[in-house]
């Protein structure tokens, strides 16, 4: 219905002339700077800044910087331990809130799975540091891995709820009319069918917990550096170009989890219009 | 099982580990708020508000409370920049979610997609990258000298200014504006516009009077969506400012970073979380009225 007639003469009142190259400018303003990072980080330069030629130099610096290696692997580490804790309890409470029938503290729920999401990042990183420094609760890596799992509920949360919320409550009764005890219906019909909205949500958790930076570096005891702390530690102490190179694959880890988190859930849209 | 058992324990994972690892930690923040400083790092188990005092009023020489202006001139930038930031992400935010809502449905998809991308990826090194910009002899600079605007040795020189760290919160934010912006404008009836321009509007009249009333849930969603992680920004000021120019974030962080004055830190937390409490009631007010507006609009049209 709103598609634009770029060749009619008319201009539909809807249209608004400059809108157009407005949004041109807008996503300019959005993915310039992030083209700028990754241009730079095959710059051939010994400064961070300063462009002189194409080099593959900094990346295979990368290849052996023993510290950064050690950080990646706390980030991994961390995200595939909150990830998956906070994707179970998010599809747990989401199968409650979607199919469980109304109940007293469902809007306590909510708001609760939401509480993450509306606390500003550094209340919740100082108040972390300070339960954790009190209660003197000191695991290294394991600190890091429950703060975690904390705000990544509701990111795992929101596109579980959403697949439920579009998933046919007609199946599950169907597959009980078939003889199929609940838990049947349940493990045959509907975790099948939600499997996608699970996936999803993983990865948003994934990406989520890989780039936390702030509740991470005040959380973070020595020795539990993750990539995001340490590539800040590196800003600190003086920009060079290998900053640029390891800035770029965590932006591509990122970009590439979120693509196959969008083909998944627009292979769920297509899925629907023909079903 | 009854439902009533598997509702429990469905629920009860999330019930436990929000309610220990978030809002255990925030009353123990209140707390703390509240108690005498360690200056070692850490608290007096004494009840003490010169925390909250400490915000507005310093002690003199003579242990006699005067004001103290530092504080409420960090205050007064972070709402400032926060300001500035919310206001200029909604003019830029504005037009490209109007047209991204009047696509077809496929291109829709896709921009809608092409928006979310920069707020899931790392926002320190989104930051970074206008550092590399901003910096001395950075992009901007040598794109400056190469159109001659700037001698070669010449610096534009933005960086550790306000102004970058409002370059900063925009780019940092921006998407949070526009996804609440767009999703009320493409819910918006285009036939109304087409009604509106029947009646003599012209398109400045169409913006003002049609669209900006009809999609105000959206912008001031998305105003506080922007607002709120603004006003609490860390990353910008550091980055951009040089640590120099103080925002609350970065004033909160510094008490449990090097100053070691947590109960103080815990305060500027409080207030920040007071903030966002105020701004959550104002968003469910606007959102109510705007129901109400809706429905009544509704019933004049069919009643």
């Amino acid at each position: 219905m709103a598609s634009p007639h770029r060749k009619s003469k008319f201009r539909p009142i809807w249209d608004f002339p400059g809108f157009g190259g407005l949004s041109v400018g807008f996503f300019a303003f959005l993915y310039v700077p992030i083209l700028v990072l990754v241009a730079y980080s095959f710059n051939g330069s010994k400064f961070a800044m300063v462009w002189s030629e194409f080099s593959w130099r900094w990346y295979l610096k990368l290849l052996e910087n023993d510290d950064i290696h050690s950080a990646a692997i706390n980030s991994l580490i961390v995200a595939f331990f909150a990830a998956p804790a906070a994707t179970i309890m998010a599809t747990l409470a989401a199968l409650v809130m979607v199919r469980g029938g109304p109940f007293r503290s469902r809007a306590f729920t909510a708001g609760l799975i939401t509480l993450p999401l509306m606390v500003p990042e550094i209340v919740t990183a100082v108040a972390t540091l300070i339960f954790f420094a009190l209660l003197n609760i000191n695991l290294g890596l394991i600190n890091i891995i429950l703060a975690h799992t904390v705000f990544c509920i509701p990111f795992a949360y929101m596109p579980i709820r959403a697949a439920l919320e579009a998933m046919d409550p007609g199946l599950e009764v169907a597959a009980q009319d078939l003889y199929a005890d609940r838990w049947d219906a349940f493990r045959y019909v509907t975790l099948p069918l939600l499997t996608p909205g699970i996936m999803s949500g993983f990865m948003l958790a994934f990406v989520i917990s890989i780039d936390d930076f702030i509740i991470t570096l005040m959380v973070a005891g020595a020795g539990s550096t993750t990539l995001p702390v340490y590539i800040y530690s590196m800003i600190r102490t003086g920009v060079t170009p290998e900053v640029n190179a390891v800035s770029t694959l965590l932006l591509a880890v990122s970009v590439i989890l979120v693509s196959v988190y969008w083909l998944l859930s627009s292979a769920n849209r297509k899925g629907e219009a023909i079903g | 099982m009854s439902i009533k058992r598997l509702r429990l324990l469905g629920l009860l994972p999330t019930w436990v580990t929000i309610g220990v690892l978030m809002i255990g930690p925030l009353l123990i923040m209140a707390a703390v708020s509240l108690m005498e400083a360690n200056v070692y790092g850490g608290v007096h188990l004494r009840f003490d508000v010169s925390s909250y005092v400490q915000i507005l009023f310093d002690k003199n020489l003579f242990d006699e409370t005067e004001f103290n202006p530092a504080y409420l001139i960090i205050i007064l930038r972070s709402f400032m920049l926060a300001l500035g930031a919310t206001g200029l992400a909604l003019l830029i935010g504005f037009p490209a979610a109007y047209y991204i809502a009047r696509q077809p449905d496929h291109r829709k998809n896709l921009l809608v997609f092409l928006i979310t991308i920069p707020f899931w990826t790392n926002l320190l090194v989104r930051t970074f990258a206008w550092v590399i910009i901003l910096g001395r002899g950075g992009f901007m600079d040598q794109v400056g000298s190469f159109l001659n605007i700037i001698g070669p040795d010449e610096s534009i020189n933005l960086m550790y200014t306000n102004t970058a760290i409002l370059i900063g919160l925009v780019y940092s934010y921006l998407p949070l504006m526009v996804l609440p912006l767009y999703a009320s404008m493409e819910k918006m009836d285009v036939r109304l516009l087409e009604a509106g321009a029947d009646l003599y509007a012209n398109r400045y009249e169409l913006i003002r009077r049609i669209i900006v009333p009809l999609t105000m849930p959206g912008i001031i969603g998305g105003s506080i969506l922007v607002f709120v992680p603004c006003l609490g920004a860390f990353i910008a000021p550091d980055l951009l400012g040089g640590g120099k120019k103080l925002m609350l974030g970065s004033l909160v962080q510094l008490q449990f970073a090097t100053s070691r004055n947590w109960p103080f830190g815990a305060a500027i937390a409080m207030m920040l979380l007071a903030i966002v409490v105020i701004a959550l009631m104002v968003n469910a007010r606007a959102a109510r009225r705007h129901a109400v507006y809706e429905q009544t609009g509704a019933e004049a049209t069919h009643g």
